[in-house]
């Protein structure tokens, strides 16, 4: 019985690799039969064969790649090597065979240690030298014995059944069957040190799993009683949509039609346009100077940047975007000390506190509305900021029930304000063209302003860039 | 009055069918509009963009210490230590460009799927199968004990598979498997905002990067990336194009659009302006899914970390593949770019995470 919840992603794409490696109607790999001394090998392919289909048919260039993907296929238990229990693949004559799609993992096997026990059980009942267990299968053979000691004799019984079955079978067909049998466990049962590729992500798991089906046993064992998954994660209840839903979604469906959209030409030239200007600042394509302290164990870039002394290349990103200015502490600055220079330094004194307000604490947040209304926006306010009376009116009522958004339009509004103004006079001033042209004159910073005071606390536990203004 | 009473009549007599169809036909004619604006991919007009030169990208640092499966992992703004959290319940606090472990704590569950680091470096936050999201504050004391100062800020009633703080160590965002995504206040654990809209388990978030947004994208079980109004917890666009579980989502730097990995073994990347996706990364050999995607600064590279193993660096406006980056063991799980560009970190199921450069 076949799990019915798979998720087609999941197992789609390899399990559609792995059918069309086999299929030699349409140039798969070429599947023989080998002599070897006494005996023949039934139904393999080298390793070599596998790389180059993979290399064909899927466009890889490099061996390294393919030989990649291929032990990875390998891991899974799509194919295996005949003689090691490793699922990996190599690019040379080794011999390697397909899996039974019934051992496939899309089947969702989840084997018991019941099972396990019962194939290493059967495989010390025969007398064949390459059957012989390994050490670790010596081992977890000894431990499963300790762990089913009451049990012991059912399983016995089991495993003397499947031997029996087995002995009917035709030899050639034995040796394919033994050896896909072992592929299977070498998954499940994975030889210590190797990846267990059955790991789920957890955030999958409930899923991929039907948990009321019973788990089906490999030698079609029926336990009395079945464990209860340790995955066991309650399914989100499928809900059927409502007429509210659809409701929502023909009123979400509406807005989007109203959005005015960019065509892709313009938006394309706006994203080429951006990484173009940031391509210098970006340390994966532009090394970055003096170097690369992870490449170099130099933190000289740090500590540059740490300084109060802006290098032109900083400078240079303020003019890109007012944003630019405003996130950087060091540009945040100048500008502030520009505008009070200018006695101009309300506006982005209300909107620094603005974005203040929106970090505090939600029982902080009524005090701070109100000191900010005081200082800003009260008529006879001391740093009374330009509003037009619309904004003014909505700011008033929105003060009435104080939040995190109380200022939010307003904010808007000065923003913009800022952006054609004060920002542009900054770009134009002498402080900014001559930090621009690394002219050899003082930073505002070393004048003291009676005006705002910024106090930086020493990192760790506060990193220098993070600027306290306190409030005049 | 005339045309409202008309309205409400018509409410009457929707049927369920008719609201389905409704939809349906609007569906299509959103499409069609969107289609008017496609004139041109973005790998047609990047064609008269330089190519990239051969990049030499390699493992520069190796942490290793987590006992299990590495799931998530952040960057503080430092630009050099990070938090990382595991399947075996362990957050730990390094300076990666010394590999030394700072800070250490032990979750009381497993699957610690989330981790955060604050913007002031002084806290953290993780959370993963208790359902919660937790803050613990960071200290310098010589016997620190970190889980003593614990403080539960989010409460779902599913998994916590995501969490981010604002701009701020007062709030903080999370997703959950329960569907929805939620703001919180840290210090008083109320929640601020929710939202609602995803069919399934939501499995990752981001934040705008502007300095005055208030937007964040999120990628879930239902194939769908959703952006928020984080103020008016409305969904403001919706993207459902790829054909599995979208693991990672994250924005482009200019904030104009972002890129998603997913189960389906490719990423995408969707224009917000455009409303529509823009560009899709994928390779006939790539045939697993992608855990964690993040770019480079200028958003030139798009670096994806996959359930190959493996890592590959695409070249977001060419749409090809520039580097195919070996080394981990097991599945990439986590992804993310350093604060300053010079380098990123990927977690992974081998137990350990490397910073590439």
């Amino acid at each position: 019985m076949l799990c019915l919840q798979v998720s087609t992603a999941g197992y789609g794409k390899i399990e559609d690799i792995v059918t069309r490696m086999q299929d030699d109607k349409t140039g798969g790999v070429p599947i023989r039969t080998v002599k070897s001394f006494l005996s023949k090998i039934p139904s393999v392919v080298t390793g070599s064969d596998i790389v180059q289909w993979l290399m064909r048919n899927l466009s890889i260039e490099d061996t390294g790649e393919a030989i990649h993907l291929g032990s990875l296929i390998a891991a899974q238990g799509y194919v295996f090597p005949i003689s090691d229990h490793v699922l990996t693949l190599k690019d040379d004559g080794t011999f390697y065979r397909f899996q039974a799609p019934y051992f496939w993992p899309s089947n969702c096997w989840e084997p018991e240690n019941t099972d396990y026990a019962i194939y290493l059980c059967k495989r010390t009942m025969q007398n064949k030298a390459r059957l012989e267990l390994a050490d670790y299968e010596a081992e977890n053979l000894a431990r499963l014995q300790r762990a089913f000691a009451r049990k012991w004799e059912f399983i016995f019984m089991q495993a003397e059944a499947q031997v029996k079955i087995d002995r009917k079978k035709d030899k050639t067909e034995r040796k394919i069957l033994d050896s896909q049998e072992r592929a299977f466990w070498d998954v499940h049962r994975p030889v210590p040190g190797c990846v267990n590729t059955t790991e789920m992500d957890i955030r999958k798991c409930r899923r991929m799993k039907n948990p009321q089906k019973v788990k089906k046993s490999v030698y079609g064992v029926t336990e009395e009683s079945q464990p209860q998954s340790p995955v066991h994660m309650p399914s989100q209840p499928v809900r059927k949509t409502t007429k509210e839903d659809f409701r929502k979604q023909i009123t979400f469906l509406n807005m989007q039609i109203e959005r005015h959209c960019l065509k892709m030409s313009k938006v394309a030239e706006s994203l080429i346009a951006y990484t173009e200007q940031y391509v210098e600042y970006d340390p994966f394509i532009t090394p970055a100077e003096p170097s690369n302290p992870w490449i170099s164990d130099d933190v000289a870039l740090w500590d540059i940047e740490m300084s109060k002394e802006p290098s032109q290349q900083r400078v240079k990103r303020w003019g890109f975007s007012m944003d630019e200015v405003l996130k950087d502490p060091v540009g945040r600055d100048q500008f502030l000390r520009f505008l009070e220079s200018e006695f101009s330094s309300e506006n982005l004194r209300f909107w620094l506190a603005v974005q203040d307000l929106k970090k505090q604490p939600l029982q902080d947040v009524t005090t701070r509305v109100e000191e900010i209304w005081q200082e800003f926006l009260a008529p006879g306010a001391q740093s009374a900021i330009n509003l037009d009376s619309h904004s003014y009116e909505k700011t008033s009522q929105n003060v009435k029930d104080p939040g995190r958004y109380t200022y939010e339009d307003a904010q808007e509004h000065i923003y913009k304000l800022m952006k054609s103004d004060s920002y542009a006079r900054f770009l134009r001033s002498s402080a900014y063209q001559d930090l621009l042209l690394a002219k050899k004159k003082s930073l505002f910073a070393l004048r003291s302003s009676p005006e705002c005071v910024s106090v930086t606390s020493s990192f760790p536990c506060k990193l220098p860039e993070e600027q306290v203004l306190v409030s005049c | 009055m005339h045309s409202r009473m008309a309205t409400e009549g018509l409410r009457e007599n929707e049927t369920l069918a008719s609201l389905k169809s409704e939809a349906e036909s609007l569906k299509g004619k959103l499409e069609e509009e969107r289609a008017k604006l496609h004139d041109v991919e973005l790998h047609q007009v990047a064609e008269r963009v330089e190519a990239l030169g051969q990049f030499v990208m390699k493992t520069r640092r190796t942490l290793k210490g987590h006992g299990n499966k590495v799931l998530c992992m952040d960057w503080c703004k430092d630009k050099r230590r990070i938090v990382s959290s595991s399947q075996d319940g362990k957050v730990i606090v390094w300076d990666s460009f010394t590999t030394n472990k700072e800070h250490a704590v032990t979750m009381p569950c497993t699957w610690v799927m989330a981790c955060a680091y604050a913007p002031s470096g002084c806290a953290i936050a993780c959370g993963g199968l208790d359902n919660k999201c937790s803050v613990y504050p960071l200290t310098f004391e010589k016997n620190e004990n970190m889980a003593a100062k614990k403080k539960s800020v989010a409460m779902h009633t599913n998994y916590l598979s995501a969490c981010s703080f604002t701009n701020s160590d007062m709030q903080i965002l999370t997703a959950s498997g329960d569907g929805t995504c939620a703001l919180w206040d840290v210090e008083s654990g109320q929640l601020l905002q929710s939202f609602h809209g995803h069919g399934a388990d939501v499995l990752c978030l981001d934040l705008a990067p502007s300095e005055t947004g208030n937007t964040f994208v999120s990628g879930g079980c239902d194939k769908k990336a959703m952006v928020w109004d984080m103020r008016s917890g409305q969904c403001i666009q919706s993207f459902e194009t790829h054909d599995s579980d979208i693991n990672s989502v994250r924005y482009y730097p200019s904030g104009d659009a972002f890129a998603s990995g997913s189960d389906d073994a490719t990423c995408r990347l969707y224009d917000l302006r455009a409303d529509r996706e823009v560009a899709i990364y994928s390779k006939e050999s790539i045939i697993f899914g992608a855990s964690s995607v993040d770019f480079s600064l200028s958003g030139r590279l798009l670096f994806a970390g996959y359930n190959d193993y493996t890592i590959n660096v695409w070249d977001v406006l060419k749409g090809s593949r520039v580097s195919i980056l070996f080394g981990h063991e097991n599945r990439v799980s986590t992804l993310r770019v350093s604060p300053d560009g010079t380098a990123f970190c990927s977690g992974s199921w081998d137990h350990t995470l490397r910073i590439w450069a």
